[in-house]
């Protein structure tokens, strides 16, 4: 009996750091397990062979911010049955969306010396904005064991255990001790999207909120309460332009503040 | 009623060690108090307590070299009796055929040390949950059938105390196995000692005790009557279920949901609240997949996720269902509050909301003593 195809698997970059993507090489033991049950077929950061598409999961990272980009995402897209974004610079822009609440010729101004040559978009905008995106695993960087997850869930038809809830519960499951209450720390972990398993505040710090916003984040009810914790309109605007920056929930609370 | 010395506390935890007890009680970590494993009396936080108000807790040093003079810290004793994550079952698939594999019950023997009344109640209330009824989870009551309490009679009360209201403390009166109160008075430093349980009783007369004089007994009375005198928080309970059934549209759930961050921290520190999810993984060849509980708390969009969507979209919506469910609906269905007043939710709320705060505003805008929200 011939052995059934392996769904071919490829991995895409636009602007980032890389740093998502090589969680997948980081997966060590378990990547003997990917590669037995996924083809490999695109993924220049592991091999120079690349298989022709249609690829069955596109797993894709990075930010749209140049015009070419801007394109390219389309043809993957219609190479891709499952496109599915990883990290933060894919989902909602990444840290390079900084640049999207100044005017980014400034910028190109002062740091090239022939600014001709550059050709950039204004704003880095995540993936959705461009094509449907069929998920979006969140993080900066992702969080190896919920990207072996989700590919998991995808091939095995079912739905990926990544839950939409706040560091909080992570944090408190794991027996932390809140910072933000106990030591009066700057957290944002409650309106933070789970994933990785509260890293920050189980080393004694504050959650920067690396994964994006949660579901239905209430940010004014937590900016006021930083207010009140001694941070001014300037505090708060940095607290909220972080990797998830141009997420809309955090988007519109930093903005509130700058006025 | 005996009296011990302080040193002989550590001759407790010696003998409940000795009886393969697993000994935990209050230690200090990460500026909190936390119920963690202990083996001498170096472990206890003495000489510190706490600080706590809406949103706000801060560990300090205590005036005197006290064992217990603090109040609940973040976490309750759920945490060993209902673990937080723990996997039930493995499922195997094997020559085409499905096997399960269930988990084995723990069998740990726990022994806590300085558990408050308050948190007694808790434990009980958990008890009715878990195994008051038709259904029964053998995890929990294995846990709870083997474990050993010796309580402590609160010496301190904070501003988020409330169990006066709840009729759960201060003073410890039944479910223990021995009590302590302890008394720092002038010279002295001593606890007073009794058993609730024939195993109590065992322990208790392997302890160097000596008998009580009058002034000793008063004493220890004095402990409980200062406790009492500094709660100041209230909850009016009198007809509070009817009330909060029949203001299920109070323009008080509208409102608590603009500082309701929904993050679900006051269900996680709460004694009382069990909800808890089940997560099932596989592995990546279809031959084996595993059965995780998780602890999970009514905030969460996903928990009232049925076909179709979630049943509570609103924050307001997840906050009554919450507020209604502890302190009213609880009763038709474990026929007691849900609450015991502890107060952790109110501390542990990153934006300080305050359960007895929002229940008076429910009561107050049915009762008609008020009909607009800016007033209260």
């Amino acid at each position: 009996m011939a052995k059934a195809k392996k769904p071919k698997l490829a991995v895409w970059k636009f602007a980032s750091c890389d740093g998502c993507q090589l969680s997948l090489l980081d997966c060590e033991d378990q990547l003997l397990q990917v590669t037995e049950i996924v083809e490999i077929a695109n993924f220049p950061e592991a091999s120079r062979e690349i298989q022709p598409g249609p690829y069955d999961i596109s797993l894709v990272e990075g930010s749209i911010t140049t015009p070419h980009d801007a394109e390219r995402i389309h043809k993957i897209r219609r190479q891709s049955k499952i496109l599915i974004t990883i990290g933060a610079c894919a989902t909602s822009g990444g840290i390079q969306a900084l640049r999207n609440f100044k005017d980014v010729r400034e910028f190109i101004n002062l740091v090239y010396a022939n600014p001709k040559f550059i050709s950039t978009l204004q704003n880095s905008t995540p993936i959705s904005h461009h094509v449907y995106v069929d998920y979006e695993l969140r993080g900066c960087p992702i969080n190896k064991y919920q990207l072996l997850e989700v590919l998991n869930a995808f091939i095995n038809n079912r739905k990926p255990n990544i839950p939409n809830n706040s560091v909080c519960i992570e944090c408190k499951r794991k027996g932390i001790t809140c910072v933000m209450v106990a030591e009066g720390k700057v957290c944002i972990g409650p309106v933070t999207h789970a994933g990785c398993n509260a890293l920050c505040p189980s080393y004694n710090r504050g959650c920067f909120g690396c994964y994006g916003p949660k579901e239905a984040a209430n940010t004014s009810s937590l900016a006021k309460q930083f207010m009140e914790m001694g941070l001014d309109n300037y505090g708060i605007v940095r607290v909220f332009r972080g990797f998830n920056a141009f997420s809309d929930a955090f988007r519109k609370e930093s903005e509130a503040y700058e006025k | 009623m005996k009296i011990i010395d302080i040193q002989e506390i550590d001759n407790l935890i010696s003998l409940l060690r000795e009886m393969n007890y697993l000994v935990v009680g209050p230690t200090i970590q990460n500026g909190a108090i936390i119920y963690s494993q202990i083996t001498t009396s170096k472990d206890l936080p003495i000489g510190y307590t706490d600080d706590q108000s809406p949103g706000r807790y801060r560990l300090i040093k205590d005036k005197k070299e006290s064992y217990f003079n603090y109040v609940v810290g973040p976490q309750s004793w759920k945490k060993f009796l209902y673990p937080a994550i723990q996997k039930l079952y493995t499922a195997y698939f094997k020559n085409n055929k499905l096997e399960i594999e269930r988990e084995e019950n723990p069998t740990t023997k726990y022994a806590f040390i300085g558990v408050r009344s308050c948190e007694i109640n808790a434990i009980e209330i958990q008890d009715r949950i878990f195994f008051g009824g038709e259904y029964q989870n053998s995890r929990y009551k294995g846990l709870r059938k083997n474990c050993f309490i010796v309580a402590v009679n609160c010496s301190k009360a904070n501003s988020n105390c409330f169990c006066t209201s709840m009729n759960t403390g201060p003073e410890v009166k039944s479910g223990f196995d021995l009590v302590l109160t302890e008394v720092i008075n002038n010279s002295h430093h001593f606890f007073l000692i009794d058993s609730g349980s024939e195993k109590g009783e065992e322990v208790l007369s392997k302890l160097n005790t000596r008998e009580p004089d009058k002034e000793s007994l008063e004493l220890g009375n004095k402990v409980i009557e200062e406790t009492k005198k500094q709660i100041t928080k209230q909850l009016e309970t009198e007809d509070l279920k009817d009330i909060l059934l029949r203001s299920l549209e109070s323009p008080v759930y509208d409102e608590v949901s603009k500082r309701c961050l929904a993050c679900g921290n006051c269900t996680m520190v709460c004694p009382t609240c069990f909800c808890m999810t089940v997560e099932d993984y596989t592995d990546f060849f279809k031959t084996k997949a595993e059965r995780i509980q998780k602890w999970d708390s009514c905030f969460t969009l996903e928990y009232s996720y049925i076909h179709g969507g979630s049943v509570r979209v609103t924050t307001g919506s997840r906050y009554r269902q919450w507020l209604t469910h502890k302190l009213a609906s609880w009763h038709e269905q474990f026929g007691t509050s849900g609450c015991v007043g502890c107060g952790r939710c109110i501390t542990w709320c990153p934006v300080g909301i305050d359960i007895t705060e929002e229940a008076t505003k429910v009561r107050r805008i049915a009762e008609f003593q008020t009909t607009s929200m800016e007033e209260i």
